[in-house]
């Protein structure tokens, strides 16, 4: 699978729209403690099942051991595994999850090599309530298809 | 002290604290994920951003005092100080972050020294602001009262 992701600019947003998902579930993977705090309760607000991670490795692992999640938000600067090879390593092992980079801002160039490891999306941390929305109606299109 | 008084004292000094560019938008983002469910979520997010900066500051400080200068270290350092505290709204201590980031892309070393003094001074004032705040809040919840939400565009 390759990443077919859109930069924040070209996003249609959907803004003041609350979308509740009962039935979603997500994987935070940050060695923050601060951002897997922050990305973990924005995501409950949804309604969404959120499981956290602290390294790339540590989320590799969980699919390894049968986990599966619908989204992924995935920082790119991490110890043990950064989120790059953590991105070529789940979309080699056929993971189908939404994947979204999280990263501070960085040149273009850095975000593309990011994209290229197989995200569906890049955003700069932290997420924003509109940026949320708009995955999580992207999740659900996704799921109606399948 | 009353607890309207308190009330509008609190206002008042969140109002004063984003016209001084301590705080920004993501600060009332964070306030508005608090809730029933999450009562101490915003005192836990920013005592985690205290605990990293400490933890960050001390880092920088070692690393800028070695005979060899580490620029890629530092400037992974500054990165993650930069996007903790973009994650709370600590927008001062996020401009003193980007100002260091530059200085460390062209590898001067006095000017990262310069700029480790500012964010050291910039975490301590927010602190210090956060500190208020939370007394602010406290004394409300004591009194009874409910914490009263700042809305954007005051």
């Amino acid at each position: 699978m390759s990443g077919n992701g859109a930069s924040s600019s070209s996003l249609n947003m959907i803004s003041g729209e609350d979308v509740v998902n009962n039935n979603l579930s997500a994987l935070v993977v940050d060695d923050s403690p601060l951002l897997r705090l922050l990305h973990d309760i924005h995501l409950k607000k949804y309604g969404l099942k959120v499981q956290v991670a602290e390294n790339g490795k540590v989320a590799v692992d969980l699919f390894h051991l049968g986990a599966s999640f619908d989204l992924v938000l995935m920082d790119k600067e991490m110890p043990v595994m950064n989120g790059v090879e953590a991105t070529k390593e789940l979309r080699a092992m056929g993971v189908t999850s939404m994947i979204v980079g999280v990263t501070s801002k960085n040149g273009p160039g850095e975000q593309q090599a990011f994209m290229e490891a197989g995200l569906d999306y890049c955003f700069e941390k932290p997420l924003t309530p509109e940026i949320i929305s708009f995955l999580l109606e992207e999740l659900n299109k996704h799921n109606n298809k399948n | 002290m009353e607890l309207v008084q308190i009330q509008r004292r609190l206002v008042d000094y969140t109002k004063s604290l984003f016209m001084e560019g301590f705080l920004d938008a993501q600060f009332l983002q964070l306030q508005q994920l608090q809730d029933d469910s999450n009562p101490d979520f915003v005192f836990e997010v920013v005592s985690l951003f205290f605990e990293d900066s400490e933890k960050l500051l001390n880092e920088l400080t070692i690393a800028l005092d070695q005979p060899n200068v580490d620029f890629k270290k530092i400037d992974s350092h500054v990165h993650q100080l930069k996007g903790s505290s973009s994650s709370i709204g600590a927008q001062r201590v996020k401009n003193a972050c980007i100002a260091f980031r530059n200085y460390c892309d062209v590898q001067n070393i006095e000017g990262c020294l310069t700029c480790l003094q500012q964010v050291k001074q910039e975490c301590y004032l927010v602190k210090n602001k956060f500190e208020t705040l939370f007394r602010l809040e406290q004394q409300i919840m004591a009194s009874g009262g409910s914490v009263p939400t700042i809305e954007l565009g005051f």
